[in-house]
C-alpha cells in the first residue's frame, strides 16, 4: 500500500517504506553531461574509491558540443580522457540527455535514476523514479552504485476535460506552476493523472514531469499504461527487463484538481516560470528571438506542429528563429519528412542537436534589451545571455506563430480546424 | 563575525552565477562571478566569514554545484535562510558549506548587519539588532555528513552504509 514512490521505494528495498523515511536505494543509472561531469569527476576521484558499476555510468555531451570555447573544449576533452581510462561504454553525444535516455532504451517504468541535472524528473512520464542532483553526489555514486533518498509526500494533480484546439500539455503545465508557484512542490512527489493525462501521447505527457522540476517537486511521476508501453517498445531501444510499479491504496498529502476545458494558450512571463499569464494578456509583445528546442519541447512532434504553421510562410524579418531538435534522430525525422526545408523556407536557423540557446552557451545569445519567446522550461534573468534580457515560454505552436508576426500571437490563428 | 548579504524569495541558480560562467570548477574563479547579475557589489566586496541571509526557496533553479561553490569559495561562513530548494540544500551539505534555516533570522536580518553565526548548535546572533535566534536543527542523518566537512571527506573514512 502506498503512493508511487512509496511502491517504487519499496520495492526497491525490499521491504515496506513510508513517507518521512530515509532509505538507502541501489540505483539503475547515473547520468551526467559535459556541464555536471567535470565536479563529478573531481569529486569521485576525491573519494578514491574504484567505480561499482561502470555500466550504471551513462554520459551525455549536450550541453555545449560540439564545444564552442576553448574552455568547453578542456573540459570535454578531461571528461573524454575519464570515460576512456575507466573504459566507460554508454557515452552519447547525440542530443539533449533527457531524450538520449529516452531513445537508448535507459529509461523504463520501475527503475531508479539520478542525474546531474535538475531536469532528470523527465523520465518520471514513463514510471520511473528519476531526480536530479548535484555533481558530488553523481561522483558518490559512482563509486558507491547507491544514494540516500529521503521518501517524499505526494501531491496528486488530477488533470480532467478537453483541452481546446490550439492548447498543448505546455500550456496546462503552465497554468499548474502559475498557480502552484515555484515552491509549490518543494521536496515533494508529484503524480500526475486523469482522464487528461491518459489520452496525451507520451511526447505531450513528458512535459509534465520535465516541468515538476519548476514547482521544486522532487520528481514527477505517470503511472504507466498501454501508451507507456507501446511507445517504448515502438520508439526507444529498450531492450531489457524492467517492473511496472503503480499506487496501490494510495494516501495523498494533497490532491488538486484541474480543469482543462476552458483553457487558453499561456505563457510564462519574465522573470520566474511562476509569473504566468493567459497569452491574450501580452498578445502582441515584440519579440527578438525564438527558440523552438530543449529537452521540454524539442521532440518530432514539437518540430511538426511548429512546421504545420511556418510552412509556406516567412518568419519576421527582425525575429531571427532557430529550431534546435532534440536530438538526431529526432533531426533525422524531421529531414525525412520535410520539416526542415520547411523552416530553412521560412527563413529559421536550425542548430546543432543539443541543449542549445536555452542555457546562452551554445548561440542564439540575447542582447541588453532583446526579447525572447522560447519553448524551454525556464526564463531566469541572463539565462540566454545578457541580464537585461527577457524570455518568455510557451508552446511550439505559439512560438512558431510569434516568429512569423514578430510579436507574441496567438497559435489558434495559425492552426487549421 | 561577518557581515550580512540579503536576498529576497525564490533566489534561483542562474542568478547565483549564470550558467555561461560555470565552465570552470575552480572556486575562487567561481565566487568573482556569484550574485553579479543581482548583487553586482557581492564578489568585490565580500568578505571571509560574512554570511548569506535569504527568504523562501534559496537556491531553486538548476542541479548546478557551482552554485554552492561559488558561495564557498567566496569565503560565505553560512548560509540562513527561510527555506531551501531541495537539491540546492543537499549540494551545500554535500560539498561542506554551512547552512540553516531560520523564517524568522531570515526576515529580521538586514543588509549589512553584523551577524555572529554557529553552524554546529543553529544559533544566529545579529549584533545591530541585538537579537538572537535558534535555527532548526538539521537532521541527525544529514548532520553526519555536516560533521564530517561533506560527503566526500566522509566516505574518504565510512562506507554510506554507515549513515543509516
Amino acid at each position: 500500500m502506498g503512493t508511487m514512490i512509496e511502491e517504487l521505494f519499496s520495492n526497491r528495498a525490499g521491504r515496506k517504506v513510508e513517507a518521512g523515511e530515509i532509505v538507502l536505494l541501489e540505483l539503475d543509472y547515473i547520468m551526467s553531461h559535459d556541464n555536471t561531469t567535470p565536479l563529478a569527476i573531481k569529486a569521485f576521484r576525491e573519494i578514491g574509491k574504484p567505480i561499482k558499476d561502470k555500466n550504471k555510468i551513462v554520459i551525455h555531451f549536450d550541453h555545449a558540443y560540439p564545444a564552442p570555447n576553448l574552455q568547453a573544449a578542456e573540459n570535454q576533452k578531461m571528461i573524454l580522457d575519464f570515460i576512456k581510462a575507466n573504459d566507460i561504454h554508454n557515452f552519447f553525444h547525440q542530443g539533449i540527455c533527457h531524450q538520449v535516455m529516452i531513445e537508448e532504451g535507459f529509461v523504463a517504468p520501475g527503475r531508479l535514476i539520478i542525474g546531474g541535472d535538475s531536469h532528470s524528473n523527465t523520465y518520471g512520464a514513463f514510471g520511473a523514479f528519476a531526480t536530479g542532483f548535484g555533481s558530488t553526489e553523481i561522483g558518490m555514486a559512482w563509486a558507491t552504485g547507491k544514494t540516500w533518498f529521503k521518501t517524499p509526500e505526494t501531491i496528486l494533480i488530477n488533470i480532467t476535460g478537453q483541452a481546446p484546439r490550439g492548447v498543448f500539455a505546455k500550456d496546462v503545465m503552465l497554468s499548474i506552476v502559475g498557480q502552484m508557484g515555484m515552491d509549490g512542490a518543494t521536496y515533494m512527489s508529484v503524480e500526475f493523472a486523469g482522464s487528461y493525462i491518459d489520452q496525451l501521447p507520451m511526447h505531450e505527457r513528458i512535459i509534465f514531469p520535465n516541468i515538476s522540476t519548476e514547482v521544486g517537486a522532487k520528481c514527477g511521476l505517470i503511472v504507466p499504461d498501454q501508451v507507456t508501453l507501446d511507445f517504448l517498445a515502438h520508439s526507444t531501444k529498450l531492450n531489457t527487463p524492467y517492473q511496472v510499479i503503480k499506487p496501490d491504496h494510495p494516501v495523498y498529502e494533497k490532491i488538486i484538481e484541474v480543469d482543462v476545458s476552458n483553457l487558453e494558450p499561456q505563457v510564462a512571463c519574465h522573470p520566474d516560470v511562476d509569473h504566468v499569464k493567459t497569452l491574450g494578456e501580452i498578445e502582441n509583445l515584440p519579440i527578438d528571438e525564438v527558440f523552438i528546442g530543449t529537452c521540454t519541447n524539442g521532440r518530432y512532434e514539437d518540430l511538426e506542429v511548429a512546421a504545420s504553421i511556418l510552412k509556406g510562410r516567412k518568419v519576421h524579418p527582425f525575429t531571427r528563429t532557430i529550431i534546435t531538435p532534440a536530438s538526431a534522430i529526432v533531426y533525422q525525422k524531421a529531414l525525412d519528412n520535410g520539416l526542415i526545408d520547411i523552416f530553412l523556407e521560412a527563413g529559421c536557423t536550425i542548430g546543432v542537436v543539443g541543449c542549445g540557446a536555452c542555457i546562452g552557451r551554445h548561440g542564439g545569445l540575447l542582447a541588453p534589451g532583446e526579447r525572447a519567446f522560447t519553448t524551454m522550461n525556464r526564463n531566469f534573468i541572463g539565462r540566454m545571455g545578457s541580464a537585461e534580457a527577457e524570455i518568455y515560454l510557451g508552446s511550439p505552436a505559439a512560438a512558431a506563430a510569434t516568429a512569423i508576426e514578430g510579436k507574441i500571437t496567438d497559435p489558434r490563428r495559425y492552426l487549421e480546424v | 563575525m561577518g557581515k550580512a548579504w540579503k536576498f529576497g524569495e525564490n533566489l534561483n541558480t542562474d542568478e547565483i552565477i549564470p550558467a555561461r560562467f560555470n565552465l570552470t570548477i575552480d572556486e575562487k574563479e567561481l565566487a568573482k562571478k556569484a550574485f553579479c547579475e543581482v548583487k553586482p557589489s557581492f564578489a568585490p566586496e565580500v568578505k571571509s566569514g560574512d554570511v548569506i541571509v535569504a527568504l523562501d526557496n534559496f537556491g531553486c533553479g538548476s542541479s548546478r554545484e557551482h552554485a554552492t561553490i561559488a558561495i564557498k569559495g567566496a569565503g560565505v561562513a553560512c548560509v540562513i535562510a527561510a527555506s531551501y530548494a531541495r537539491i540546492f540544500f543537499r549540494n551545500a551539505i554535500n560539498i561542506g558549506l554551512p547552512i540553516l534555516e531560520s523564517p524568522e533570522a531570515a526576515a529580521a536580518i538586514q543588509e549589512g548587519d553584523e551577524v555572529q553565526v554557529d553552524p554546529a548548535s543553529g544559533m544566529i546572533r545579529d549584533l545591530t539588532i541585538g537579537k538572537t535566534f535558534q535555527a532548526r536543527p538539521l537532521p541527525p542523518f544529514v548532520l553526519q555528513i555536516a560533521a564530517a566537512g561533506g560527503i566526500v571527506k566522509f566516505l574518504k573514512d565510512h562506507d554510506l552504509e554507515e549513515l543509516l
